[in-house]
């Protein structure tokens, strides 16, 4: 070795900062490439979001401005007959949602209250099914147990809803019939518990999730201060696990409030604004599948489907709202930590 | 410092031959270990020596891991906790364990003070008050949190967070008290607040206490015991383990040579 140890250090450490440098660009390039990837993916989707609201918006928008649809003179839909009763000369006065007929009725109270029957009845059949499924894997169940139950769960997620939809229509709807002896096959009581099934698997999902996700310090410090599995279960993980849980439920509701074929199919669609569960209901969800493709284009009929749209998305938007609300003020009062 | 082997208080805890198996690894290999009642009883050894799995065993929170077996007998107050009439859930509120990380329930500082009094049947509010009050002043917690019990553990510090399950422990009146490494996770101050009521605590409890920390056990402990391998090498005053060994190996360990 005859170079001296000085100037091979020089020149190995040029050739390392040479080549690190080379190397710190090319990662910058990638990370700056992967950001911007990235950006314009998440934008994308906000943006179709809200291309969706303000079509459908646009498409509703005539009906706000109170007045006549354009195009088309020769109807008017007003705001008291969106939300009040028809009123007739000889009977009493009625809501009703009857668009195609000599003078068309266009009152949303049926709708709505049919979406919130099925809804309410999904919610409390899937609701406590899910949640407490959840906790039993999570807790109680021997390990095999749970390896059967969870993945079998998770498959009904799989389940086609036009599956679900002919489950109801067929075979809920006659079962319930001859348990409750009810007159009408298809109503709010079937097509609520057929929604059920649907959401079942979203809140068992989320709440699963969440209680396995308590930390196992928490249950060892209730089992060491003498606990049983049942006091722990019940007053250490669920409260613990109480933001996910209900989250899992909002989650639920708002898939069970714009689900569709389930209830096209088994609520049987007469659009009656009554208390009774076992009447039959029209959603606002099946009312535009329904119907919007055999509308007038641009005729108040369309506008007031549309009109339908923009409820069903104010609608989820608040439930959602709503939850993320509760779930945020849940997490505070349990210390901030998520 | 007095205290060790022919020292006047009663043995509170004794574990006579035991074996502890995970699956088919053997972590503990015939320990025979006294605890005395009103003394610290450090555990010492390198990370896997078993000196956890033992702690455990005592409040068997080792029954909780699926595939674990154990023979020998461990005794508190002479009555083996293995006998097919002890209630476990009396074992555990007799045996009180403060965990390595703080781990106070996501509750407020009350609700996680009064949850062990609670499931084991108290819940008159003037005595659940009472209890609060007085197992945070033992825990040397009162003056800090009596204006805030209704605020939520998780927003005190790390050093009060482990008092408040010191204080948990405390609640359910237990005998005895097993600390796995209680302060490893804490900052110098609050080791210092940890190890003062420690000091204050074995006045009314048995202790028993895993440290990593040499000059933690030697400050705090009447006696230590070294563990290594699973086998118990050797127990003793904690003056004599620490500044004359019986063992090489003791030796070696406690000055550092190796672990």
């Amino acid at each position: 070795m005859s170079s001296s140890p000085a100037g091979r250090r020089t020149a190995t450490t040029a050739v390392a900062s040479a080549a690190s440098e080379s190397r710190r660009r090319a990662a910058r390039r990638a990370e700056r490439l992967f950001g911007a990837v990235v950006r314009t993916a998440a934008f994308a989707a906000i943006l179709a979001i809200v291309l969706i609201f303000v079509f459908v918006g646009r498409e509703a928008l005539p009906l706000l401005r109170q007045g006549q649809a354009p195009g088309h003179g020769e109807e008017i839909v007003s705001w008291a007959s969106l939300a009040g009763p028809t009123t007739y000369p000889d009977r009493p006065p009625r809501y009703v949602w009857q668009p195609v007929s000599a003078v068309p009725k266009y009152n949303l109270l049926p709708l709505v209250v049919g979406t919130l029957k099925t809804t309410l009845v999904a919610i409390l059949f899937a609701g406590p099914l899910a949640v407490l499924a959840a906790i039993l894997t999570s807790e109680f169940a021997p390990r095999w147990v749970s390896q059967v139950v969870k993945p079998t769960i998770e498959l009904l997620a799989g389940i086609p809803s036009v599956v679900l939809g002919f489950f109801a229509l067929m075979v809920l709807a006659t079962w319930l019939q001859g348990l409750l002896g009810v007159r009408y096959r298809l109503n709010a009581l079937t097509a609520g518990i057929g929604l059920g099934l649907a959401v079942i698997p979203i809140i068992y999902t989320v709440a699963e999730d969440a209680l396995a996700a308590v930390p196992r310090s928490y249950r060892e410090a209730s089992y060491a201060l003498g606990a049983s599995r049942w006091e722990t279960a019940v007053r250490i993980v669920v409260p613990a696990a109480l933001p996910g849980i209900f989250a899992g439920v909002a989650l639920g509701f708002g898939r069970a409030v714009g689900e569709t074929m389930i209830v096209l199919m088994a609520s049987g669609n007469a659009a009656l604004a009554t208390w009774p569960l076992t009447d039959s209901v029209r959603t606002l969800s099946a009312t535009i599948a329904a119907e919007l493709g055999e509308v007038v284009f641009g005729g108040p009929h369309y506008r007031v489907l549309f009109l339908l749209g923009v409820l069903l998305f104010v609608f989820t938007f608040a439930v959602n709202l709503a939850g993320e609300l509760t779930v945020r003020r849940l997490r505070e009062r349990l210390g901030g930590r998520a | 410092m007095e205290g060790g082997s022919n020292d006047a208080t009663s043995v509170k805890v004794s574990a006579r031959d035991l074996d502890v198996f995970y699956g088919s690894t053997q972590a503990l290999h015939g320990i025979s270990l006294d605890a005395r009642a009103n003394r610290v009883t450090a555990l010492i050894g390198p990370s896997g020596c078993g000196k956890s799995t033992f702690l455990r065993s005592i409040n068997r929170m080792n029954d909780l891991i699926p595939g674990m077996r154990r023979q020998g007998r461990i005794l508190l107050d002479g009555a083996d906790i293995h006998d097919p009439g002890v209630d476990v859930v009396d074992l555990r509120r007799r045996v009180g364990m403060v965990f390595q990380r703080s781990n106070p329930f996501p509750k407020s500082i009350y609700e996680n003070v009064s949850y062990g009094p609670r499931i084991h049947g108290v819940s008159d509010r003037g005595t659940l008050d009472e209890i609060v009050r007085t197992t945070l002043e033992q825990a040397a917690l009162w003056d800090e949190v009596k204006d805030r019990l209704g605020a939520s553990a998780l927003s005190l510090s790390g050093g009060q967070q482990q008092r408040l399950c010191i204080a948990r422990a405390l609640a359910v009146e237990p005998e005895v008290l097993l600390m796995d490494e209680p302060a490893s996770a804490l900052d110098p101050l609050a080791t210092a607040r940890i190890e003062e009521l420690i000091h204050e605590l074995k006045e009314r409890y048995t202790i028993l206490i895993v440290t990593h920390n040499m000059q933690q056990a030697a400050r705090v402990s009447d006696t230590t015991a070294y563990f290594y391998l699973g086998r118990l090498v050797e127990v003793g005053p904690t003056a004599q383990i620490f500044t004359n060994p019986a063992k090489q190996e003791t030796e070696d360990y406690i000055t550092g040579r190796f672990g």
